[in-house]
């Protein structure tokens, strides 16, 4: 094999991101195509029922199920509030009596003159899509949702873990090739997206929780910090729904590993500004790779649009990464790209390419460990 | 399908879409019997930018070409047929695998019955288990319907109730599969298979209201009382369903589909018919393994009692080298890989490097120290998938399993497993990491570690990973298959003659006796815990030399014929040789760090496994 398959992640300063935003029952949709949105708002809501309980008035009354009907105050589909006393009893002359009170407040659903039980429907309770980016309505779907549009800047990390969040962008680490520790974070960081360099630390992302961050974009984490902050072992690269109090998108690898200068420098120039990032992650055939987007509402002509990535052979004077041991991570450029097959230390033979490195070191790499860089 | 006259056919081009690489062979006929002329892989493109598995394929039949000379591909980059000289191909066929893994959801209506019945069933089937739904677990409807959007499960279980039962709950959960509306996370071409396997009395409820929106199919109750556990035929459904239905498919396969001359054909179901075609023509006891990117498939021969020999295949959809391999980790558990590598590694270290594989699935390892641990990696996936095969190749089909309440979260497996390693004649690998193993003695090593042979077994492997291909081609041209399959991919690699029994260390196992065919005669005995590798190597016509042999294990060891009782018969070589493993089965590593080590060291040394000063280098420097 002559070369890598590096995934291709896409990170472009200028694009049309659009997003489908839908119900997952049926409802109303409350926008119209054209009407401008921003993350929080709500595009399209429902209703589902509120929880039933039961209350077994013929036992709190001490009557036959049969005569609970007669005991009742309120009829069946009457709304009654918590607290509120739904059924008496009177006996011995009416001298004693007893109450049944509503649980919760809601409506009469049913009464059973077999069980003597009495269900009580809770409050409906609502079910709301937000919009998720800053854009436009750009097409309704009846009764189930909207697909919103926006122009700006897209950036897919490899992995991620967390949902949908958003909130202003805040540089904390100076360089791509800095760690983002606790030390780095601080209360200015409450509700925003913090941009790190090549490592977060497990404190760092502890200290990101607390302060109220609502998001990581950085270049590396250790797995060992993941299993810990998780609880477990991620087997299968599927997340999204860890519900852990902040969204991690992860724009390079595990370890260290400085984020991608064209990255980097799209989210400086970007400082201050709304980004939305969702984490949810799927590595399989059909991957989901977490993202950033940052809405800038500008309308920029198609002809502006930098989508597709051309998949170039690599060239003397490529710019390199080097994605496996014993290199990994290390920056570099190609000086060489002998045609025969070389034998590696581990014996195998393949491809190979000569790199050399800032420090004018070179090396023989395996062509399929490398990736190339943008310039 | 195209129809074709087998005299017509003399160039076959065939591909396998695995879920990493995607692998090309082209085949000729000359000088009367058919070839393999060469060999090109490239990245299978299932990722962006490219999200279509055509692009990997044209990119391998590319090396083909360069490697070859023939022009396969015109301006258009259509294949062109049929072969006229230099140019061309009489047919084109291809497997595939490129779907990769198994994730599924279960459905069922209480969460600590119903429910954990189908998990136990959907994780033995080899799937990931992406969540439960079960009408208790304490979420609204709607967030039960997102969380099914949200997770793009390829196949859902439903279960719940026992038969005779209430309906309303697992009708329930069916409407609640329906409003989800689940699509199939690869391709348009098809809807998502849902497995019934409930209360028989809600079978029509259910019908209503999937049927038109997923592919149902509707097994027997897997709970059908609530003391009795029945999971063997929703496993099997998930398991068929898996490999006919999902592994297969992957962006871009309705135009393959369009591109060859026969049906797709799943990988493991091409690489079966090789093993079986293996099995039944030397009328032997055969297993077969197939470790890929994303799944390891495992298929067996076994004859109990002479009888006909009973087929059995299983995909661990979970376990692989690149997409799995995090996977393999987390199921094997660090320990039990680093058991097999002679040195210590930083965890924090490690585990990033197995992650960075995992996200950039087709880098090779460089150094020797990557190179082992990829080995490690790959002998606890073969152990994990093997364990699997044992429990599904049973003797017994549809054993229903008596619980009682305070065990029914136990649920393991029904009847007794087929597989018998002493009976077991041969032991064949396939796939990346054992083809490409830059020395056959450490594909052997790992056959062996990971199976654990006893008695006498041969090992073989095949030469560059082309049993898929050569399987789909039986179908169509068994002539060309069995040729090449006899001349350019099996390659036998010895055989492994290991005594069951448990001892102590300085205790003797077994004495030998070979008749090399140079009159030399090799004699000896091994002691508890030694590996002896005894060259017997390929005749001039490649085929392995054979030599008399007599193995006479000491009391407390069988090879087959009782405790202590000797064998003696022919034994075959191979470009390994015979390797004497006096290890014990079951076999049990030291656990003292610094005895486990040195055995590692001795093992790897005596089969050559490993560069010898490298090796030792590395074991010092950690």
């Amino acid at each position: 094999m002559s070369h890598a398959y590096t995934p291709g992640l896409r990170v472009t300063n200028k694009t049309k991101i659009t997003k489908k935003r839908i119900l997952p029952l049926k409802g109303d949709v409350v926008v119209a195509v054209g009407d401008k949105v921003s993350p929080n708002s709500v595009v399209a809501r429902t209703e589902i029922p509120g929880p039933v309980e039961p209350i077994n008035v013929a036992n709190i009354l001490g009557v036959p199920p049969e005569d609970v009907a007669e005991a009742m105050l309120k009829k069946e589909g009457e709304a009654v509030e918590q607290g509120e006393v739904i059924a008496r009893s009177k006996s011995f002359f009416g001298l004693f009596t007893s109450a049944a009170k509503a649980k919760i407040s809601g409506t009469i659903e049913n009464i059973s003159h077999i069980t003597g039980q009495v269900l009580l429907r809770g409050a409906p309770m609502p079910v709301e899509v937000k919009a998720y980016l800053e854009g436009e309505v750009t097409e309704v779907f009846e009764n189930e949702g909207v697909a919103v549009t926006t122009w700006g800047a897209f950036m897919q990390g490899i992995f991620g873990i967390g949902g949908e969040a958003y909130g202003k962008i805040k540089i904390v680490s100076k360089t791509n090739k800095d760690i983002l520790s606790e030390k780095e974070i601080d209360n200015s960081c409450k509700g925003c997206v913090i941009v790190g360099g090549s490592l977060v630390t497990a404190d760092g992302l502890k200290k990101a929780i607390a302060v109220g961050a609502v998001g990581i974009v950085v270049g590396g984490f250790n797995d060992k910090d993941l299993r810990d902050f998780l609880g477990y072992d991620l087997g299968v690269a599927i997340t999204g729904s860890e519900g852990k109090g902040i969204s991690l998108v992860v724009t390079e690898g595990f370890g260290e590993i400085m984020m991608a200068q064209k990255t980097y420098d799209m989210l400086k120039a970007h400082a201050g500004k709304l980004a939305c990032i969702n984490g949810a992650t799927q590595i399989r055939a059909g991957v989901i790779r977490p993202e950033v987007v940052i809405p800038s509402l500008e309308n920029i002509s198609k002809a502006d649009q930098v989508l597709q990535q051309e998949n170039v052979g690599l060239e003397v004077g490529s710019p390199i990464r080097i994605i496996r041991e014993p290199y990994f991570g290390r920056l570099g450029k190609v000086v060489g790209l002998p045609a025969p097959l070389q034998k590696l230390e581990s014996e195998s033979h393949a491809r190979v390419l000569e790199a050399e490195f800032p420090d004018g070191t070179k090396a023989i790499i395996p062509r399929a460990n490398v990736e190339a860089l943008e310039e | 399908m195209k129809k074709f006259d087998p005299e017509d056919i003399k160039v076959i081009l065939a591909t396998d879409c695995g879920s990493t690489t995607t692998k090309a062979i082209l085949i000729e006929h000359r000088d009367g019997e058919y070839r393999l002329i060469v060999r090109g892989e490239a990245p299978t493109t299932v990722e962006a930018p490219f999200e279509d598995v055509t692009m990997g394929v044209l990119n391998a039949i590319g090396e083909v070409e360069e490697l070859s000379g023939r022009k396969i591909l015109d301006s258009n980059n259509k294949i062109i047929t049929p072969a006229k000289d230099k140019t061309g191909t009489d047919i084109y066929i291809s497997t595939s695998s490129a779907g990769g893994g198994l994730q599924m959801m279960v459905a069922g209506v209480v969460r600590s019955m119903t429910a954990e019945s189908a998990e136990r069933a959907a994780m033995t089937a080899g799937a990931i288990v992406m969540d439960v739904i079960a009408s208790n677990d304490k979420r609204l409807p709607h967030e039960q319907i997102e969380r099914i959007r949200h997770l793009r499960p390829d196949m859902i279980l439903l279960s719940g109730g026992i038969d005779g039962g209430t309906t309303t709950h697992v009708a329930e959960l069916a409407e609640l599969i329906a409003a989800a509306d689940p699509k199939p996370r690869l391709g348009s071409g098809y809807n998502l298979p849902v497995i019934y396997a409930g209360n028989v009395d809600a079978r029509e409820a259910v019908k209503e209201t999937l049927e038109d929106k997923t592919a149902l199919d509707i097994v027997d109750n897997l709970r059908p009382v609530l003391e009795r556990e029945n999971l063997l035929p929703a496993r099997e459904k998930i398991h068929d369903l898996f490999m006919e239905h999902v592994m297969a498919q992957a962006p871009g396969y309705s135009k393959l589909m369009t591109w060859t001359d026969a049906p797709i054909m799943p990988t493991p179901g091409a690489v079966g018919l090789i093993i079986k075609i293996i099995a039944d023509l030397e009328n032997i006891e055969a297993v077969g393994v197939d470790i890929g990117g994303a799944t390891t498939d495992i298929f067996s021969v076994f004859r109990p009692g002479g009888a006909e020999g009973i087929f059995n295949r299983t995909v661990s959809a979970n376990l692989g080298m690149s997409y799995s391999v995090s996977n393999v980790f987390a199921e094997a558990t660090l320990p039990n890989v680093m058991r097999w590598v002679p040195f210590d590694m930083d965890e924090r270290d490690l585990r990033n490097r197995v992650k960075n594989k995992m996200i950039r699935p087709t880098t090779i390892p460089q150094t020797l120290e990557e190179l082992i641990l990829e080995q490690a990696i790959a002998k606890e996936a073969l152990r994990l998938a093997f364990i699997q095969h044992k429990s599904f190749a049973t003797v017994l089909k549809g054993v229903q399993q008596q619980r009682t309440i305070a065990d029914a979260f136990e649920q393991t497996t029904s009847g007794a497993t087929l597989v018998n390693m002493m009976s077991l004649n041969m032991l064949v690998g396939s796939g990346g990491v054992l083809s490409h193993a830059p020395r056959r003695q450490q594909a052997a090593l790992m056959l062996i570690d990971a199976f654990l042979p006893e008695g006498v077994t041969r090992l073989a492997v095949d030469s560059i990973f082309m049993m898929p291909q050569l399987g789909v081609l039986s179908t169509l041209h068994q002539k060309a298959a069995t040729e090449v399959f006899n001349k350019d991919c099996l390659i036998h690699l010895g055989t492994c003659v290991a005594p069951r029994g448990e001892g102590k260390a300085d205790r003797e196992v077994m004495s030998y006796v070979v008749e090399l065919p140079d009159a030399k005669r090799e004699t000896g005995a091994l002691k508890f815990g030694q590996m002896k590798l005894i060259k017997l190597g390929m005749d001039k016509n490649g085929q392995p030399i054979k030599a008399k042999a007599e193995f006479h294990p000491a009391r407390g060891f069988d090879l087959g014929r009782g405790s202590g009782n000797k064998i003696e018969g022919t034994v075959s070589g191979g470009v390994v040789g015979l390797i004497l493993d006096a290890r014990g089965r079951p076999f049990v590593l030291p656990t003292d760090a610094k005895t486990r080590v040195a055995k590692l060291k001795e093992w790897m040394l005596e089969l050559n496994i490993y560069d010898k000063d490298l090796l030792e280098k590395l074991i010092k420097q950690y």
